[in-house]
This record gives structure tokens, sequence and C-alpha cells, in this order.
């Protein structure tokens, strides 16, 4: 699982059934300071958030069981808002504790 | 598996139903050495682990699933232990 921001969305009309009512959020994964960590996807949200917030995904197989029993044609997931980060990353990108910043 | 020390941590109150109640750890991947490596991952606890303490961290989907029995949760990467020490021959 990865932290991400959600930077957009995306509107596909026509698609899949089994994508049908779902929310489709662009995201840029970050590391813990908040700072771009790798290329931005596409994930469906799982949970109700909104442009700009912090969230965690999750990749792979198990995105799909955040809407079980549903099938979803799945293969990232948000699964939950993040209040806030705290902890001590060394060396990148900072030795300080890491608060959440928006 | 890997090894890892827990280096901070994720409040997140609103979530799948299948994490609540679950802490959520970033964890600093470490070679068997005990030195950084990598980029922190976000797991979820499964071991009672605290900050500071060295974990082993599971990141296949279907495992890190099964901790403590709850089946098809949506995560991908779980701490199963607190490792107590690491021999090297």
């Amino acid at each position: 699982m990865q932290l991400a921001k959600v930077v957009g969305s995306v509107v596909a009309t026509v698609k899949d059934p089994a994508l049908e009512s779902r929310t489709l959020l662009v995201i840029q994964p970050i590391a813990p300071s908040g700072a771009p960590a790798g290329a931005a996807l596409v994930a469906i949200d799982g949970v109700g958030v909104g442009a700009g917030e912090e969230v965690l995904f999750v990749k792979g197989r198990e995105a799909a069981f955040a809407f079980l029993p549903d099938t979803v044609l799945a293969d990232a997931a948000i699964v939950g808002k993040v209040d806030s980060v705290s902890g001590t990353f060394s060396p990148i990108p900072s030795k300080a504790p890491v608060k959440k910043h928006k | 598996m890997i090894l890892g020390r827990v280096a901070g941590s994720v409040v997140a109150t609103e979530k799948h139903y299948k994490l609540e109640g679950r802490k959520l750890l970033l964890v600093q991947p470490l070679t068997p050495e005990g030195l950084d490596r990598g980029e922190v991952l976000l797991a979820v606890d499964g071991a009672g682990a605290g900050e500071g303490d060295h974990v082993l961290v599971v990141q296949e989907g279907r495992s890190a699933s099964m901790i403590s029995g709850r089946l098809e949760s949506p995560l991908d990467c779980a701490i199963v232990a607190v490792v107590d020490r690491v021999d090297l021959g």
C-alpha cells in the first residue's frame, strides 16, 4: 500500500459494465514527506474522497477486494483517507519529523 | 518477506471497513545488516509493532490479507512479525 494525493478524475462514458458508476481518480503517489514518488495512475475510489486529498491505496489483485461482493475491474483502489502522517524518515527527503501537509 | 524498521504511522479515520481498527505503519526497508534501503512502504500492522521496531513485512496480497483471519481484505503489505535479531553467517 502507498500514500498518494488525488490530483484529478477521469470521465469515461463508454466503459466496461464492471466499471459502471465507479469513480475513477487520478492519483500521484507520494512519499511520507508529501513529495511525489513515481508516476501518476488511475485508481477506483473505494471510500469517497475528493480532489487534493491525501489517501492510501492498494495495487494489484487485492484492489478488487475493496468492492466485494461486486466484481469491479480494478488494479488500484483507494481504501482510506489520510488524517495525518507522523514519523522520522531518513535520509531522504528530510530527517525532521514529518507532519502531514497539504 | 523483507526486513524493515517502523519509521512512522498514518492516521486514517475513514477507511475501508476491512481495515477498521488496523494500525497503519510506515516501514523503511532494511538490508539484513540493518541499513536503510529503498522507498518507505505503508503496511498494516498484524504483529503489534511500534515505532523503531525492526519487523518482518510480507508484500504479497493474499498472505497480507490473511492477517488475523480477515480474508479478502484490500491490502497488499502487512507486518507479520517483530524481529528480535538477525543472525548473519
